[in-house]
C-alpha cells in the first residue's frame, strides 16, 4: 500500500488509458481510446449501448486484457492480471448488474471483495464505520435478497470505499434508483471528490453528467470521439456526440380522445412465485382506448408480477381481476387473451420476448399462432410468417443481415423493434409493453415510442411499465406508480412533476389505489 | 439384542453409504454444479473398492480405490461441464450410464467373491453397555467417519473464507468472478471432492455392508442421495437427518416384510423411492416457506470472458 498521506500532485493524471484497443475476431469494442483521469475530478463516460463503455472499465479493472494499448498508474506502466491487481493498486468498482450475493449477508458480500487478510468481526466492525461516515446505514447481518435496490447498491459502494480506493469506478449508478436516491448519491460521491479520489462514473443520462462530472469522454461503436467539458455543452450537442446524428422528435398525435375502458384491473392480489419475488397487494387500474397508462417504479416492486398477471403467465385468484374489452380474463391462459385483442412485449427481449436461437419468423408465429392466420390445420404457414417479418421490417427499421436472421444474431435495439412491431402489427386493442426502450439505442427508441403514441391514437389502451421517469412523461397520458406490491392512484401526466413520482417511488407517502370510476 | 437395537444398528449402516454420497454431492452443488453422475460414480466406487480389497486383503487399501475411482468418474465430469461447458445434466446422466456399465465389466470377475469386511470398533466396558454399548461404540471406521465428514463440511461452510467464497460462487458466479474469484477452479475442486465422497460412500457397499459385490449393487442409492441434498435444502444439519430418516425406511421396510403384512414385497422394496418422490413434492410445494438456500447459479455454464 501506498502511503495516502502524500496524494499525487493533482496536475498529473493519476490513471491513464493509452491507445486501448480491444478485438474480438474482427471487432472492435474499443478502438485505439485514450483516457486520462486525474484526483478530485468526476470523469464521464458516456456513449449508447454498445459503444464500449463497459468493455473499456472492464480493462481498466483488470477483468479482460486490452488486444493493444498500455495503462499508466501515477506514470508508471501497469498491466493488470485480475481485478484484485487492481483493488491492490486502489481502483475500486461499483457495477451496474450488481455484482453481489443474494443468499448471503451484507457483511459476507463485503467480505468477498476484500483482500483474505482481514478477520471477519474487523470487517463488520469497519463497515459500521465507513457505513456511519459516509451516511449509507447498512445492516451487516441482513441477507441480500431481503433489501432494496437502493440498499444494495448501498453495500457495493460501501465495499469499494472500504478498499479505500483512489480511483472509484460507477458503471451507471443511477439507472435503478428514484431521483432522491440519485440526490443522495451525488452527495456521497460530491464528497468523495472532495477527499481526493478520482471517479470515473458511466451514464448515458446527460442531465446528470452536466450536473455533476467536471470532464466527459464520449465513446461510439468503440471509438473516442471528444473530451470535452460537459458544463459548456449542451444536453443537445452531448447527444449529437454520442448518436452521431440528431434524435428524432417524438411527437404527440393529435385529437387522442380516450373512450371506454378496454383494460380494467380490478383488486388484483397474488402471491409470488418466487420465494425472493412481490405480493401485489389491491392492484386497481383502468385503461381507456386511446390512452397511455404509464406505471412507474424501482425495479422489483412488483412490476414483473404484474405484467404475468396481466399477461396470463400467471393466473388470477378471480376471473375479474382483469378484463379485457369487457371480457373476464383473469382465469384465461395467455393465447386466449390475445384472442381477446390484448398483446403483450415483456422486458427481457432475449429468452422471454424471443426465443434466442429461432429465426424471426418463427418468433412471429410463437406469438401469432394464437390470433394471426399463420396455422391452417394444425400446419404453419411460413409465407404469412415471413410476411409479417417483411412487415416489421418495414415499417419499424428493423435493420438486420438477411431476410429472416436468428433473434440473438439481432442488436438490442433491432430486436426490440421487431418484437413492439411483430405486436403492434396485429393491431391489438390493448398493448402491454414492459420496459420498452431498455437498454435500446436513442434512434430505436423514438421509434418505438412514436409506434406506441400511434397505436394509441388509433383507439387501442396502452400500458407501459418502466422505470425512466422520462419515457413515462413523454408518452403517458396518467401515471400511477408501484411500490412494494402496490399501486398508487393514477396522476394525469401533465400534473405529475418528478419529485411526487419520486417520493411515490420511495414509498413515503402511498395512499390506497383505487379504481378511479369502478362503475365505467 | 433386542428388536429395536437391532432396527437402530441396521438403519445406521444403510444410511452411511447415503450420507457419504450426499455430503460430497451437497458441497458440489454448494459451488453451483449439479452433478447428476452419483449414481455412477457410486458404483464405480464399490466396484474398484471391492477390487483393490480383493486383491490386498486391505479394506484400507479398498476405500481408498473407491476414493480414487469417484474423484476419476468426477475428473470426467468436471472436464466436460467445466472445461467444455457440456450442459451438466446431460453430462451427469451420461456419467451414471457409464459408470453402471463399466462396473459391470469391472466387477465381473468378482461375482461369487467375499473379502473379510471393515471391523467394527471394539472398546472394553462402553461396547459391551446395555443397548447403548453397539450403537455409539460398536461401528465400523465409516459411520464415524461420515459423521465427522458432515461436521467438518459444515465448518468449511459457514465459518472458513474458502467456504464462504464457494458459497459465493454457487449463488452468482459471475459475480464472483466479476470480484475476481476463480470459478471453475473452485467449481473443479467441489467436483472432485463430490466424487471422492461418492467413490467412498459406493465402497462402503462392499466393504462394510455387505463384503461382496454384485452388479447395480448401489440400487438407486445415488438418486436418493441426491434428492436428499434437495430435502436437506443444502444443509448440512438436514442432511443428517434426512439420511438417517432414508436408512430406516429402508430397514423397516424390510422388517415388514419379515413381518408379514401380506403386503406385495415389491411394493415394499419400493418403499425408499416413494419416500423420495413424496418429499421432493413437499419441498416443492412448501418452496419457501421453510427457508431454502439453493445455489442460485445451480446447473448453469459459466464461461468467463477474456
Amino acid at each position: 500500500m501506498r502511503d495516502p498521506a502524500t496524494p499525487p500532485r493533482p496536475t498529473a493524471p493519476l490513471l491513464q488509458a493509452i491507445g486501448i484497443t480491444k478485438r474480438y475476431g474482427t471487432f472492435a469494442a474499443n478502438d485505439a481510446v485514450s483516457l486520462d483521469l486525474y484526483p478530485n475530478e468526476i470523469h464521464a463516460l458516456l456513449g449508447e449501448n454498445g459503444a464500449g463503455k463497459s468493455t473499456l472499465v472492464k480493462i481498466i479493472y483488470g477483468l479482460i486484457q486490452p488486444t493493444e494499448g498500455e495503462l499508466r498508474w501515477m506514470g508508471d506502466k501497469i498491466v493488470l492480471a485480475g481485478p484484485s491487481a487492481a483493488r491492490e493498486l486502489g481502483i475500486g468498482m461499483v457495477f451496474q448488474h450488481f455484482s453481489l450475493f443474494n443468499n448471503l449477508t451484507v457483511a459476507e458480500n463485503v467480505a468477498l471483495g476484500l483482500a483474505p487478510t482481514e478477520n471477519f468481526s474487523a470487517i463488520s466492525d469497519r463497515l459500521a464505520e465507513v457505513s456511519r461516515d459516509y451516511g449509507l446505514p447498512l445492516d451487516p447481518k441482513r441477507e441480500v435478497w431481503r433489501l432494496s435496490v437502493g440498499e444494495r447498491q448501498r453495500i457495493e459502494i460501501v465495499r469499494a470505499l472500504m478498499q479505500n480506493p483512489k480511483l472509484l469506478i460507477l458503471d451507471e449508478p443511477t439507472a435503478v434508483l428514484t431521483p432522491q436516491e440519485a440526490d443522495q448519491l451525488f452527495v456521497t460521491l460530491e464528497r468523495l471528490r472532495g477527499e481526493g479520489r478520482a471517479l470515473l462514473y458511466i451514464s448515458h443520462k446527460l442531465d446528470e453528467v452536466k450536473r455533476l462530472c467536471d470532464t466527459a469522454t464520449i465513446l461510439r461503436l468503440g471509438k473516442k470521439v471528444s473530451t470535452c467539458d460537459p458544463r459548456r455543452e449542451t444536453a443537445a450537442s452531448l447527444a449529437r456526440m454520442m448518436v452521431g446524428a440528431e434524435i428524432g422528435e417524438v411527437k404527440a398525435a393529435s385529437g387522442r380522445q380516450p373512450t371506454i375502458p378496454r383494460l380494467i384491473v380490478r383488486d388484483l392480489s397474488l402471491a409470488p412465485d418466487d420465494p425472493h419475488g412481490t405480493y401485489l397487494k389491491n392492484v386497481s387500474l383502468e385503461v381507456r382506448g386511446g390512452e397511455i397508462f404509464g406505471i412507474a417504479g424501482v425495479a422489483g416492486n412488483g412490476q414483473d408480477e404484474l405484467f404475468a398477471a396481466l399477461s396470463g403467465e400467471r393466473i388470477s385468484p378471480t376471473g375479474g381481476a382483469v378484463v379485457i374489452d369487457g371480457d373476464a380474463a383473469g382465469y384465461l391462459g395467455i393465447n386466449e387473451r390475445r384472442r381477446l385483442g390484448a398483446a403483450f412485449v415483456p422486458e427481457e427481449r432475449l429468452g422471454h420476448g424471443t426465443a434466442p436461437r429461432m429465426k424471426l419468423s418463427e418468433n412471429a408465429l410463437l406469438t401469432g399462432h394464437a390470433a394471426s392466420a399463420m396455422v391452417h390445420h394444425g400446419f404453419v404457414d411460413k409465407p404469412a410468417m415471413l410476411d409479417l417479418v417483411d412487415r416489421a421490417t418495414k415499417t419499424f427499421d428493423v435493420r438486420k443481415a438477411k431476410r429472416d436472421p436468428e433473434a440473438a444474431s439481432l442488436s438490442g435495439g433491432n430486436l426490440q423493434k421487431f418484437i413492439v412491431g411483430r405486436e403492434i402489427l396485429r393491431e391489438p386493442g390493448v398493448l402491454v409493453v414492459s420496459q420498452p426502450t431498455w437498454g435500446v439505442d436513442a434512434g430505436a427508441a423514438a421509434v418505438i415510442r412514436q409506434a406506441l403514441i400511434d397505436l394509441a391514437a388509433r383507439g387501442a389502451a396502452v400500458l407501459i411499465i418502466s422505470q425512466d421517469l422520462d419515457e413515462l412523461a413523454e408518452v403517458s397520458d396518467r401515471i400511477a406508480v408501484m411500490f412494494h406490491g402496490r399501486l398508487s392512484d393514477a396522476m394525469n401526466a401533465a400534473d405529475a412533476d418528478r419529485e411526487t413520482i419520486g417520493l411515490l417511488m420511495g414509498g413515503s407517502t402511498i395512499a390506497p389505489s383505487e379504481a378511479a370510476d369502478a362503475g365505467a | 439384542m433386542g428388536l429395536l437395537e437391532a432396527i437402530i444398528l441396521a438403519v445406521l449402516a444403510a444410511s452411511t453409504p447415503l450420507l457419504l454420497a450426499a455430503a460430497g454431492e451437497l458441497v458440489t452443488e454448494r459451488a453451483g454444479v449439479l452433478n447428476l453422475g452419483v449414481e455412477g460414480m457410486m458404483i464405480m466406487g464399490a466396484a474398484c473398492g471391492f477390487a483393490g480389497a480383493y486383491f490386498t486383503g486391505s479394506t484400507i487399501v479398498g476405500a481408498v480405490c473407491g476414493i480414487l475411482a469417484g474423484v476419476g468418474m468426477s475428473a470426467v465430469f468436471a472436464w466436460l461441464t467445466l472445461g467444455l461447458a457440456v450442459n451438466q445434466v446431460a453430462a451427469g446422466l451420461a456419467l451414471t450410464i457409464l459408470g453402471v456399465g463399466m462396473s459391470g465389466l469391472i466387477g465381473a470377475g468378482f461375482v461369487g467373491e467375499r473379502i473379510t469386511a471393515v471391523p467394527q470398533l471394539w472398546l472394553p466396558v462402553l461396547t459391551d453397555l446395555p443397548f447403548v454399548g453397539r450403537i455409539l461404540f460398536g461401528q465400523n471406521a465409516l459411520v464415524y467417519g461420515s459423521i465427522a465428514l458432515v461436521i467438518g463440511i459444515w465448518y468449511f461452510l459457514y465459518r472458513t473464507r474458502a467456504g464462504l467464497v464457494l458459497r459465493a460462487v454457487g449463488d452468482n458466479h459471475a459475480s464472483a468472478h466479476a470480484l475476481g474469484y476463480p470459478v471453475l477452479t473452485i467449481r473443479t475442486f467441489a467436483v472432485l471432492f463430490g466424487g471422492a465422497c461418492a467413490g467412498l460412500g459406493g465402497a462402503y457397499l462392499p466393504l462394510a455392508y455387505t463384503p461382496f459385490f454384485i452388479s447395480g449393487m448401489t440400487a438407486g442409492r445415488g438418486w436418493i442421495a441426491l434428492a436428499l441434498v434437495v430435502f436437506a435444502s443444502w444443509m448440512p444439519g438436514r442432511l443428517v437427518a434426512g439420511a438417517y430418516l432414508f436408512g430406516a425406511v429402508t430397514i423397516l421396510q424390510l422388517h415388514a416384510q419379515g413381518a408379514g403384512f401380506g403386503i406385495p414385497s415389491q411394493l415394499m422394496t419400493a418403499l425408499p423411492y416413494l419416500a423420495t418422490i413424496l418429499v421432493l413434492i413437499v419441498i416443492s410445494r412448501t418452496r419457501g416457506t421453510i427457508g431454502s438456500a439453493a445455489p442460485a447459479s445451480l446447473g448453469l455454464v459459466f464461461v468467463p470472458d477474456r
